[in-house]
């Protein structure tokens, strides 16, 4: 035991001068009395090998590509191959996506990211009652099969990966896809991609629920068993934080309550009979680049390691593809500022570099406009131009997980990892994320985190930059993109021509079919895929299984 | 008295929005303000949120919306207000509403509207001057 002469020696040092700063400090004190973090971790005014004592490299830290996958997933990280730049767009109709999509594309965007309107990922047609005055408002309005001919026509489905942000109608939208690739003459084993799919974080985040907790997980459960068949390259999930980030919550809580709920989509389809090695390497997570550089990096690096051990230790993963966190990640649009737009840019950049520093699969940046409105073609060309600089220019990529072994980056990360295990081990003993949800305690704990953020800028402890200080007089933009009308208009009468078109006889038997198959316990998707191709409008899909399953009220008030 | 009696505010996300952060730390602003605060949780429709201002007897509506449905959503809670005969209660909006879309909004009725970077103290300092309790 004891320590050895380097670290009494270091000891030593450190303690001599932390005495000799006393009298400088009294002359001269810091910015502030404390410095803490948004997850509440006091930074110390400096890290030594000291704190890397009792901690165990190779267990804790490792190699890149292995187990536990603190440094990345990947052996060769960015000098193998850049991260994915996706940026996630969707406007008003099919048509004009299908424009962006492809300028995108030939601007060398590797990825789409499809955003659709609220109507689509709350299962309405356009049509409804319900979506008035959102149809094509924040994406794309998709309401059969025809729309996705049109918004995926000439983009090769074999040579792209899409990523689709849609939730409680995810099955459906994925049944369009592999129905629009068949027509192109590709098969749904060749399919890349994404469906956002994760329910629990819509009931404590992001509000596009439709179904209530246990049939949602089902619906889930069913997609992950038929991928796994049938589209074994598709990411049949992507558990995000971000959203949970977005809705307020710390770093610390974005990894905890992400993690939490991969848990329960594991417990889930293992419960349901999968084994966890056919499904485990096709999940995916989505993270929230912040402001905090380093308490960002730390975070990655840290919700790889605790997921890992998860996989390997809960659910007896055996293939180290299970044990991976690959993830996506988007700079927060909850830091953007509508004040001084172009501060914006260099937010992002500051925030990108936090996602590669920290090791993301892929990502996208948010533009400069998007705390005023959608993001104009200029504004998305400069946030995949940030991209790029960080890739093609700066160098960080050309090693491995640069921070590593930095005595500050490593304490943050081993913090951030013991504080998010602490998290979950109390939702555990609430009975699972499910639980903890129903609740209300995680939309408690966000909430709370929330208010605390905006009390800390209203009181300017905590300073942006154009809003609480450094402002200045300024015009409000003009000229904002904005979204057309006559959209929902137009939508409705291709609605009504599409069912004078199509086999009615033929939609209503696919339709029953599933309502037999959702009254059972059989696999969703074949169901689904039938009346997808029959031309069912995902409004009569999801009304169908509304019928079996009901809708989820929302529980949570106000917490207090 | 008059100086007694507790600001009644509906907190209200109309329309399909599921951004429920604003509307939120504004509820617990103004709670720590020392009003009473009826949140109605999201997904309601003007005939909900109108509805539950008159059950409630509020003094204050309170709106967010961030999906750009504003500009149909908020007339129409005016709308029905006054096809109910509801003419003393503050009508506030808040979330990403272009400037451009301001001045329709307040000629419906909207008192005022808050957008990105409104402390929540000009809310309570708003809602202290104009309510009519």
């Amino acid at each position: 035991m004891g320590e050895s002469r380097d670290d009494k020696a270091l000891r030593e040092a450190v303690e001599r001068w932390s005495e000799g700063l006393k009298e400088k400090l009294k002359k001269r004190p810091e910015r502030k009395e404390s410095f803490i973090n948004t997850s509440g971790i006091a930074i110390n005014r400096l890290y030594t090998p000291l704190d890397q004592k009792g901690a165990d490299y190779l267990s804790e830290v490792g190699l890149p590509g292995e187990y536990p996958f603190t440094r990345g997933v990947q052996p060769t990280m960015y000098r193998g191959r850049y991260w994915t730049m996706r940026q996630y767009a969707g406007f008003a109709t099919a048509e004009e996506s299908n424009r962006r999509y492809r300028f995108l594309l030939e601007q060398g965007q590797t990825g789409l990211s499809v955003a659709f309107d609220l109507p689509t990922q709350i299962g309405f047609d356009s049509d409804d009652e319900m979506a008035i005055g959102e149809v094509g408002k924040v994406g794309v309005a998709i309401d059969s099969l025809k729309d996705m001919e049109t918004l995926f026509a000439e983009i090769p489905l074999d040579k792209v990966s899409t990523s689709m942000t849609i939730n409680a109608p995810a099955a459906v939208l994925l049944a369009m896809y592999i129905a629009v690739a068949e027509k192109q003459g590709v098969e749904p084993a060749r399919l890349r991609g994404t469906i956002q799919n994760d329910i629990l974080k819509e009931y404590s985040s992001r509000g596009t629920y439709i179904f209530p907790p246990r049939p949602s997980m089902r619906i889930i459960t069913d997609i992950f068993s038929y991928c796994a068949q049938k589209v074994p390259q598709w990411n049949t999930i992507s558990i995000s934080g971000y959203h949970i980030r977005e809705a307020g919550s710390t770093a610390v809580q974005e990894v905890a309550f992400t993690l939490a709920n991969g848990i329960a989509y594991v417990q889930a389809a293992v419960d349901a009979g999968l084994d966890v090695d056919t499904f485990g390497p096709r999940l995916s997570f989505f993270f929230n680049a912040h402001l905090d550089f380093f308490e960002e990096v730390a975070k990655y690096r840290a919700a790889r390691r605790l997921w890992a051990e998860l996989m390997k230790e809960r659910f007896n993963a055996k293939n180290p593809r299970s044990m991976m966190i690959r993830f996506h990640t988007q700079t927060a649009g909850c830091t953007l500022t509508a004040q001084q737009p172009q501060n914006n840019i260099v937010r992002v950049a500051f925030q990108a570099l936090s996602a590669v520093l920290g090791g993301t699969q892929s990502l996208h940046t948010n533009s400069m406009d998007e705390a005023l409105c959608l993001p104009s073609e200029q504004a998305v060309q400069i946030a995949l131009r940030t991209q790029q600089l960080i890739a093609y220019e700066t160098g960080v990529t050309d090693t491995v997980d640069p921070l590593a072994g930095s005595y500050y980056v490593e304490s943050l990360t081993r913090e951030i990892y013991d504080r998010a295990k602490a998290y979950i081990e109390k939702i555990d003993d609430m009975g699972g994320a499910v639980a903890a949800i129903e609740q209300g305690f995680v939309q408690r704990e966000i909430q709370e985190s929330a208010y605390r953020y905006q009390r800390e800028i209203e009181k300017e402890e905590r300073i942006v930059v154009g809003l609480n200080r450094f402002q200045v007089q300024e015009e409000k933009p003009a000229n904002l993109l904005r979204v057309d009308p006559a959209v929902r208009e137009s939508q409705i009468r291709k609605l009504k021509a599409l069912k004078s078109e199509r086999d009615n006889d033929k939609v209503k038997n696919t339709l029953e079919a599933l309502r037999r198959s959702a009254e059972g316990s059989e696999n969703l998707l074949p169901p689904i895929l039938d009346a997808v191709k029959a031309y069912a409008t995902l409004g009569e899909i999801c009304n169908v299984l509304r019928g079996v399953f009901g809708e989820y009220r929302q529980v949570d008030s106000l917490g207090r | 008295m008059a100086q007694d009696k507790k600001i009644r505010v509906l907190a209200a996300k109309p329309g399909l929005d599921g951004h429920d952060r604003g509307i939120k730390v504004v509820a617990s602003a103004l709670m720590d303000a020392g009003m009473e605060v009826i949140y109605t949780g999201l997904r309601q429709t003007p005939a909900q949120i109108v509805e539950a201002a008159i059950q409630e007897g509020v003094d204050v509506i309170a709106m967010s919306i961030l999906s750009g449905a504003h500009d149909y959503l908020f007339p129409k809670v005016m709308e029905l207000l006054k096809e109910k005969g509801v003419q003393d209660v503050l009508v506030l909006g808040g979330g990403i509403i272009p400037d451009e879309d301001i001045p329709a909004l307040k000629d419906a009725g909207i008192a005022e509207i808050f957008g990105p970077g409104t402390t929540t103290g000009e809310i309570i300092q708003f809602i202290k001057e104009n309510v009519d309790l």
